[in-house]
């Protein structure tokens, strides 16, 4: 990577390291790609396209699929098959398996042992390394970007171009430098960081930006949580988000399937400690919060910008002074049922689920294992737990977390995307409430009807105890 | 893709703020293996009543004074959240050929220009004559000018509006994006030749 004495930042130097040919007024910047990930229902109408035009896959070896999104996640039966009852979903499956060995793309089936969601198997598999580009038809592909990877969503076209030529068109994004100082405080989650965030810029304060989330309270997760900070950017607009690889990222990534090894190791190491923002980089844009004045976050709306401190109350809409925005608030109380000025805690729920792209990796379920443990959910709350992937879900077995969770009247399922996206057969009922540890409260997106309030893990299961909105920090005396 | 130069089309307004694309498609619609037949899924929590068949009265595009409208004209930030392609698919099939904001999310702005649908980002106060117009007169009409990239009011004013050169290339002259990739095989393979395989899924 040359330098020219310019100091560049991460994202910089990443996308420099990708250029087939370089942006010019005529034509967008054509970006390779080190690794592209599939599912089942961004793909069909890609293969149908290499096939109608008799294409290969350029480089099934850069591929990998996985099932996630339309896959049951209810227990085996007896000849342990998950059975998918979904006659539409059991075809995009069969569809999804055959485009596969068609195009030698190797790929994880349902039930498999590494099957899981595909923003969880990634990291998990060490396929997700820093410096890499990376994409895949889903949104929260930018979950990847905590490793130092540039990483996005891109629609059934793009996915299409990536299968037959391994690149991309691209126009440069622009760069932002989300700053978290300070250290967060007890029973203050990398969740609340990031919903802090989206709260304060709003769902499109990043559109056509690249994140780079920095300081103390960043570098002090651990890759789980910088990857649950990474997964919501979409949410904020921005394509991707980023964190700067560090011993945190390397100590994650040694020793996983497809990390380098031997020599190789220490010349990735040597090539990714390269990697982070010069000193005296320029950012296009750059906001500061501060982690220690945080406390956990929730949102009482149908977007993820619609996020309130859990002590707050709900935003006035004769308060805002934007016609537009005061009549999306209107429109998000009314659907959610909610008044203006009340407070959500102590609001009765219906539904808590633990799991989704965001929060469903072994530390998710840990935390909010350690807090129910001893505890009972409410008798008028469904909790379903669903790890992200058969990995997790084996390793949180092996921890005894799925006996603790039952043990409290949790729903302990098979790895997926669950209620996250509902199209699967987990679903709230209309008017139903839920805590969910997903990613989007958008209208009906956790079931036509059903209301979502989006929160932490901690802060998930302290109210599935309560039955109610609660504020985990009032529940964590006696936890260690 | 057909070729897209010019629109002429009646106008309908949903002046939401932040349309999410599991408004514009919900997930439950996205179990199909093809692109066709979306149409009736536009909107559809929107658009029907509880039962998820009877047309909801009160909303917009079952207006029968609107129908046929194909060019809609949104609440800023039109096409936030999933990355699905569904969504310009469905508002494809539903009749559209542009849709007029002060801003789109990226992705679906990316996804919209690939399958020919345009989306014409303007400026506030344009966005907000047009909500006024389009409640007025459901017959109210524009034009758009791909190559001059140029809308056309009702009152005759012309309003510029960004495009991509090279989106606007393939717009009119309906080729997609794919081919350009393809012809760029050799730059491709010299890329790969100089730069080592960074991970192998078939190992």
């Amino acid at each position: 990577m040359t330098n020219n004495g310019k100091p560049r930042t991460l994202f910089e130097k990443v996308w420099n390291a990708h250029i087939v040919r370089d942006q010019s007024d005529d034509s967008p910047a054509v970006l390779y790609i080190d690794l592209h990930l599939v599912h089942e229902v961004t793909s069909p109408q890609a293969f149908s396209m290499l096939r109608e035009r008799d294409l290969r896959v350029r480089r099934p070896d850069q591929t990998i699929g996985t099932m996630d999104h339309s896959t049951p996640t209810t227990p085996r039966n007896d000849l342990g098959i998950i059975p998918v009852a979904d006659v539409m979903a059991a075809k995009q499956l069969d569809t999804f398996t055959k485009n596969c060995d068609d195009f030698d793309i190797p790929m994880y089936a349902l039930g498999d042992e590494h099957q899981g969601i595909v923003h969880v198997i990634g990291p998990e598999k060490g396929l997700t390394q820093p410096g890499m580009t990376i994409v895949c038809g889903d949104s929260h592909t930018s979950t990847h970007g905590a490793f130092g990877a540039l990483a996005f969503g891109i629609g059934t076209s793009e996915v299409g171009h990536v299968l037959a030529t391994q690149t991309l068109l691209q126009n440069k994004p622009k760069t932002m430098a989300v700053n978290v100082e300070g250290r967060l405080s007890d029973g203050v989650t990398a969740k609340d960081i990031i919903l802090a965030i989206i709260s304060r810029i709003g769902i499109g304060g990043g559109t056509g930006h690249v994140f780079e989330y920095r300081g103390e309270a960043i570098r002090s997760l651990g890759m789980e949580g910088r990857m649950t900070v990474c997964n919501m950017s979409i949410e904020g607009g921005a394509r991707a988000g980023m964190v700067a690889p560090d011993d945190t990222t390397f100590e994650y990534i040694h020793g996983r399937q497809h990390a380098p090894s031997g020599a190789d190791w220490d010349a990735a190491i040597a090539n990714w400690r390269r990697l982070p923002t010069d000193d005296g980089a320029v950012f296009d844009k750059e906001i500061t919060l501060r982690a220690d004045e945080l406390i956990p976050m929730i949102t009482y709306g149908t977007n993820p910008g619609m996020g309130i401190p859990i002590n707050a109350a709900v935003p006035t809409p004769e308060a805002e002074t934007d016609f537009n925005r005061k009549i999306a608030l209107d429109k998000a109380l009314t659907y959610m049922d909610l008044q203006p000025g009340q407070k959500l805690l102590g609001k009765s729920i219906d539904v808590v689920f633990i799991g989704s792209c965001t929060n469903s990796r072994i530390s998710d379920l840990r935390q909010a294992a350690q807090f129910i443990k001893g505890r009972q959910v409410a008798d008028s709350v469904r909790m379903m737990v669903v790890p992200g992937s058969q990995q997790v879900k084996k390793q949180a077995e092996s921890e005894g977390l799925d006996r603790i969770f039952r043990e409290a009247g949790a729903e302990w399922r098979e790895a997926g995307c669950s209620m996250c996206i509902a199209m699967n057969g987990d679903q709230l009922q209309p008017g139903q409430y839920a805590v969910s540890t997903s990613n989007r409260n958008f209208e009906g997106r956790q079931g036509k009807g059903g209301r979502t309030f989006l929160a932490s893990p901690l802060t998930a299961a302290a109210s599935a105890v309560a039955g109610a909105v609660t504020d985990p920090r009032t529940m964590l005396t006696g936890l260690n | 893709m057909e070729k897209l130069k010019h629109i002429h089309g009646r106008i309908v307004a949903i002046p939401v703020n932040d349309i999410d694309t599991d408004q514009i498609i919900p997930a439950r619609f996205l179990k199909v293996t093809d692109k066709q037949g979306l149409g009736n899924a536009a909107f559809c929590d929107w658009r029907y009543l509880e039962d998820g068949e009877t047309p909801n009265p009160d909303f917009i595009l079952n207006k029968p004074e609107y129908r046929g409208a194909s060019v809609l004209i949104a609440g800023d930030n039109f096409g936030c959240g999933s990355s699905r392609e569904h969504a310009p698919w469905a508002l494809l099939g539903a009749g559209f050929k542009a849709v007029i904001s002060t801003d789109f999310a990226d992705i679906f702005r990316n996804n919209a220009l690939k399958n020919g649908l345009l989306p014409i980002i303007v400026d506030v106060d344009t966005q907000q004559q047009l909500f006024s117009l389009a409640e007025e007169d459901p017959g109210t009409a524009v034009s758009v000018d791909v190559e001059g990239q140029a809308l056309t009011l009702p009152d005759g004013r012309e309003v510029r509006f960004p495009l991509d050169g090279f989106s606007k290339y393939c717009l009119l002259n309906g080729v997609d994006q794919l081919g350009y990739l393809l012809a760029l095989d050799d730059d491709v393979q010299a890329f790969e030749s100089s730069n080592p395989q960074r991970v192998t899924t078939t190992a």
